[in-house]
């Protein structure tokens, strides 16, 4: 007898398990669908950010306007939720760098997991580091 | 087993008989146990002096065979490398691999992923054959190094259990056969690359994966199968660009 992909070995009646709320198993998956779901935040994020783009394009008066309309509850607490979810977004990237790559070699010895992790976690603090300074170093000193 | 020992243990167990049920059901035992014994040595305890009806695989005893794996607790784990002492005075919850069908009891069908496992070729194809007196095929320690931690799979089917995306689509090839696809493929005395980047590039091969990432979590000889998943997904883009510049 062959037997393909999906059927079974033998007449024996095998029971299926549903699979209705399977996120809720096991802390694995609850965390994963974290991720997953953050990405909405994250594209409502980038849209802000875009927007604010477009705005700064028409002129310093409309730019003003935005920067202004960030300041409001809604936004700011739109900014507190996405804050989190965005960095433990961005951290679960670095959990799984290793995971996407082929194995490095560096004089011979393969370059460990962890150091791909700690290395994406540092590059990215740096670069916050400076591009916060950046912007906090050519602030305008006084207001318009 | 040591017969002064005086701790217990309740053991819940998924029962299924598909002459007679029409879905699982839960069965609790309780039974001494002692620090050194694995769950799957309360299981051979259940069914030598409490329930002689109770079924489940098993071999080796030692994380080998990859016969025993079951869900503990709701995560998929060998019984024989899993200890009692880690439960108490908790309960254990011992249940067959989760997204595989129940045949009986603790035992799950696995002829989907045997298929699976045949499709990939999981054997060398060398680019040409070689007469035994001719010797062998030679390889670098750092050729070795590209695909031992995948020849290290021993299918037991705990990835699978652990692979969300696998329980909601059966079709997909799932990590282990893809695990074994990529230890073939990145061999260096294999030339079977392009028969295998079919199964690679399907809708149902790399492209099903989703980096849930539990897979690797649970694999109980760092196989890391989600890595050799998702390593075939720049391998896919790579072939699928290759064909689109070089049609044949």
């Amino acid at each position: 007898m062959t037997v393909g992909p999906g059927q079974a070995v033998s007449n024996v009646k095998a029971f299926v398990r549903p699979m209705g709320s399977w996120w809720l198993r096991n802390p694995f998956y609850r965390w994963y669908m974290v991720r997953e779901s953050s990405c909405i935040v994250i594209t409502a994020y980038a849209a802000v950010l875009l927007c604010g783009l477009l705005r700064l394009a028409q002129g310093r008066l409309a730019f003003d306007a935005w920067r202004e309309s960030l300041a409001s509850p809604w936004a700011v607490g739109f900014h507190l939720v996405a804050l989190p979810l965005v960095t433990y977004h961005a951290w679960t990237w670095f959990k799984v760098m290793p995971k996407t790559l082929p194995f490095i070699s560096i004089a011979g010895h393969r370059l460990a997991d962890r150091t791909i992790v700690v290395s994406g976690v540092v590059a990215a603090i740096a670069a916050s580091i400076l591009v916060f300074l950046a912007v906090f170093l050519n602030a305008p000193r006084v207001s318009p | 087993m040591n017969t002064l020992s005086t701790k217990t243990i309740s053991i819940d167990c998924l029962r299924y008989d598909p002459a007679t049920d029409r879905e699982p059901r839960w069965q609790a035992y309780e039974l001494p146990f002692t620090d050194d014994m694995s769950v799957l040595q309360g299981l051979q305890y259940i069914k030598d002096n409490l329930d002689g009806s109770l079924t489940f695989r098993w071999s080796c005893r030692m994380a080998i065979c990859g016969s025993c794996g079951m869900m503990l607790n709701d995560k998929p784990a060998l019984a024989c490398e899993t200890f009692l002492r880690d439960f108490h005075p908790g309960r254990v919850r011992v249940e067959p691999l989760n997204h595989f069908p129940i045949i009986r009891d603790l035992v799950i069908d696995q002829t989907d992923f045997l298929a699976k496992l045949e499709s990939v070729k999981p054997y060398l194809i060398p680019r040409e054959d070689k007469a035994v007196a001719d010797g062998t095929f030679l390889q670098t320690p750092q050729q070795m190094q590209e695909y031992y931690q995948y020849s290290q799979c021993i299918n037991c089917l705990l990835c699978y259990a652990a692979c969300p995306q696998y329980g909601l689509n059966p079709a997909f090839t799932g990590p282990g056969a893809l695990a074994l696809l990529h230890r073939y493929n990145a061999d260096s005395r294999d030339a079977g690359t392009h028969e295998r980047m079919q199964i690679v590039n399907a809708e149902d091969g790399v492209w099903g994966c989703t980096l849930v990432g539990y897979c690797s979590e649970v694999c109980p000889k760092a196989v890391d199968p989600a890595r050799a998943v998702n390593v075939n997904k720049i391998n896919s883009t790579k072939d699928f660009f290759r064909h689109l510049l070089m049609p044949k």
